[in-house]
């Protein structure tokens, strides 16, 4: 245990994922040492980041707008929907570049041990995008884990109702109990041409 | 196969030991505390992820390190691969392959393949149910790997669909109605990954019973004959003849839709309890002894050969499917009497390698008379 602040400094940057009370140690030493106008910028990153982010209305992606990029493009194609758990999935689908449609974050996977059930996901708004729009496949590209395929499962019976809607899912071949961000540009490029139907 | 080099670092009392070894029997001698069984159990966690004595991987770190390697070089038909595994707890343990990284511990599977009998192993015939259950899938996984991710994404729908059991059960208790919307999906994956597992079970039994029963009718020829069979949540829906030997092999799709049935039925009572009460996770592997359970009945000699026929019984089912197993007897020989000494040591001069600790060689019989090393004072050195 360090004395004040430094060890405060090594408990709070310890709560960040991925990060061992080694690497936490390392970092707050390295802060420590570090110019003064260098923390400074960090800090001001942070502040902003908490302050001037928000979520598009429409797909639920970080923005830096009302809407987000993708969203205002006009070449994506409205009617295809790619429904993912997290903004960082939006970017491993991206890289991937063959997708040219839209997309859709729930902001997390069903996950009763967390108490995550479809109320705190953004399934209502979902719902009320296809209804609304010109919807006519959604791609469910939860991630291939436990709680990724209950809540693809879940949607697909959601949107069973929507007359004339496709509902695929992302082809097998993603390595199971894995992460969406984790797979490799290819083979996540791979299991999106060969989405099969619901 | 066989296991022709072990190595191990921070694992248990050993901050570093180098063993090379070699086909035939090997015998870990020395007094008591001095490592032993330590060494045997490192090849044990290479071949099942696991321990035999402890359930988590934190006694297996030696006291004041961080993280364990164990590393084996395993001949498989003339082929060599070096597993290496790194034990880090709190965190994702790794494994490499002929030191290439793999993406999971478990890709590792299946490469070393052994049947491990201890004094533990007593609480297989003694011991709750989940002893039994880990002793089959155990058993599963060294035959098919895959059902180590099989079992996995089993227990990790168990614990989602549990979850919400509980929450939506004390809900309704409270009287505000509990969210079910989700509980048809977790059924249906419940089911699905239930049904996979329950399938290769029986399967497993099947196969698994009739060389247990001709074990124990060596070591125990003057006892009771004994049965193994495998109980299922399922009750009077399982198929018939399911699980014994000679029946049909079971149909996933159709043990699914008996699962989906039965948690149907029982929905009411999983919602008042807030527990699964239907799936693998509540079945039982009954071990019978004449007529009656083994369980709680057993005598003490009885108990020890039924724990032994259940070893030596899966040693013949892995040695008739392909890739010999290694053979482990941690400790066993002081605790047999003379003829039952004499048959696992009948048995054990049959594997391609077996490996023995014995705190006197005098204890081991001399069909295992093989190489032998002396285990001491954090040393082991080969005497002959
Ligand atoms: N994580 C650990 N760190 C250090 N020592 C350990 C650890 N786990 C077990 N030991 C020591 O290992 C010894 C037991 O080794 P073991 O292999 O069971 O002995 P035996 O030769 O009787 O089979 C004990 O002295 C115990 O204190
Ligand atoms: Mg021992
Ligand atoms: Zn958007």
């Amino acid at each position: 245990m360090y004395e004040g602040p430094v060890q405060d400094l090594i408990d709070e940057l310890g709560r960040l994922p991925g990060i061992g009370p080694k690497s936490a140690q390392r970092i707050a030493f390295h802060l420590l040492a570090a110019e003064a106008a260098d923390v400074t910028r960090l800090q001001e990153v942070l502040q902003r980041v908490k302050e001037g982010v928000r979520f598009c209305e429409v797909c639920g992606n970080v923005s830096a707008e009302e809407r987000c990029r993708i969203c205002q493009d006009a070449r994506r194609d409205p009617t295809v929907v790619c429904v993912v758990e997290e903004p960082k999935d939006v970017l491993a689908v991206e890289r991937t570049r063959e997708f040219r449609g839209r997309y859709h974050v729930l902001g997390g996977a069903l996950d009763p041990l967390s108490g995550v059930g479809p109320d705190q996901l953004r399934i209502r708004e979902l719902l009320a995008r296809i209804g609304a729009e010109d919807v006519k496949e959604v791609i469910l590209a939860t991630d291939p884990n436990t709680e990724g395929e209950a809540t693809a499962t879940y949607l697909a019976r959601m949107l069973r109702d929507f007359p004339g809607l496709t509902v695929t899912r992302l082809a097998s071949g993603l390595p199971m109990g894995g992460d969406l961000e984790f797979a490799d540009e290819l083979t996540l490029g791979r299991a999106l041409s060969g989405r099969r139907s619901l | 196969m066989f296991v022709r080099h072990l190595q191990v670092t921070d694992f248990r009392s050993w901050p570093h030991a180098d063993l090379p070894l070699q086909r035939g029997p090997s015998v870990l001698v020395g007094p008591n505390g001095q490592g032993k069984t330590n060494l045997v159990e490192a090849v044990g966690y290479v071949a099942t992820l696991g321990s035999h004595r402890v359930a988590t991987d934190a006694p297996l770190v030696r006291h004041g390190a961080s993280r364990a390697v164990v590393r084996t070089a395993v001949v498989n038909q003339d082929r060599e691969l070096l597993v290496e595994l790194e034990i880090t707890p709190g965190k994702a343990n790794r494994a490499r392959l002929n030191r290439a990284p793999v993406p999971r511990p478990r890709d590792v599977l299946g490469i070393l393949r052994t049947v491990l009998f201890a004094p533990e192993d007593l609480a297989l015939v003694r011991g709750d149910p989940g002893e039994r259950r880990r002793f089959l899938d155990e058993l599963l996984v060294l035959r098919a790997p895959r059902f180590a991710g099989v079992r996995a994404d089993y227990d990790r729908v168990l614990k989602q669909r549990s979850a919400l059991l509980k929450t939506a059960g004390s809900a309704r208790r409270a009287g505000s109605g509990g969210d079910i919307r989700t509980l048809d999906v977790w059924d249906g994956h419940l089911a699905r990954h239930g049904a996979q597992l329950l399938a290769a079970r029986l399967d497993l039994v099947a196969d698994l019973a009739p060389h247990v029963a001709a074990a124990y009718a060596g070591v125990a020829p003057e006892s009771r004959p004994v049965r193994v069979t495998y109980r299922s949540t399922l009750g009077g829906s399982l198929p018939e003849g399911y699980g014994e030997p000679g029946g049909p092999r079971a149909s996933v799709e159709e043990l699914e839709a008996a699962l989906l049935a039965e948690l149907y039925e029982v929905r009411q009572q999983e919602l008042e309890r807030g527990v699964c009460l239907v799936g693998p996770h509540r079945d039982e592997l009954e071990l019978v002894l004449g007529d009656i359970l083994a369980r709680g009945y057993a005598s003490h000699g009885e108990s020890w050969s039924f724990a032994l026929a259940l070893r030596l019984g899966s040693f013949e089912l892995l040695k008739g499917d392909g890739g010999e197993p290694v053979l482990v007897l941690d400790d066993v020989f002081a605790e047999l009497d003379h003829r039952r000494r004499r048959r696992l040591a009948e048995v054990a001069a049959t594997a391609e390698q077996v490996l023995v600790t014995a705190a006197v060689a005098e204890d081991v019989p001399d069909e295992l008379d093989g190489a032998r090393y002396e285990v001491r004072d954090g040393e082991v050195s080969r005497v002959r």
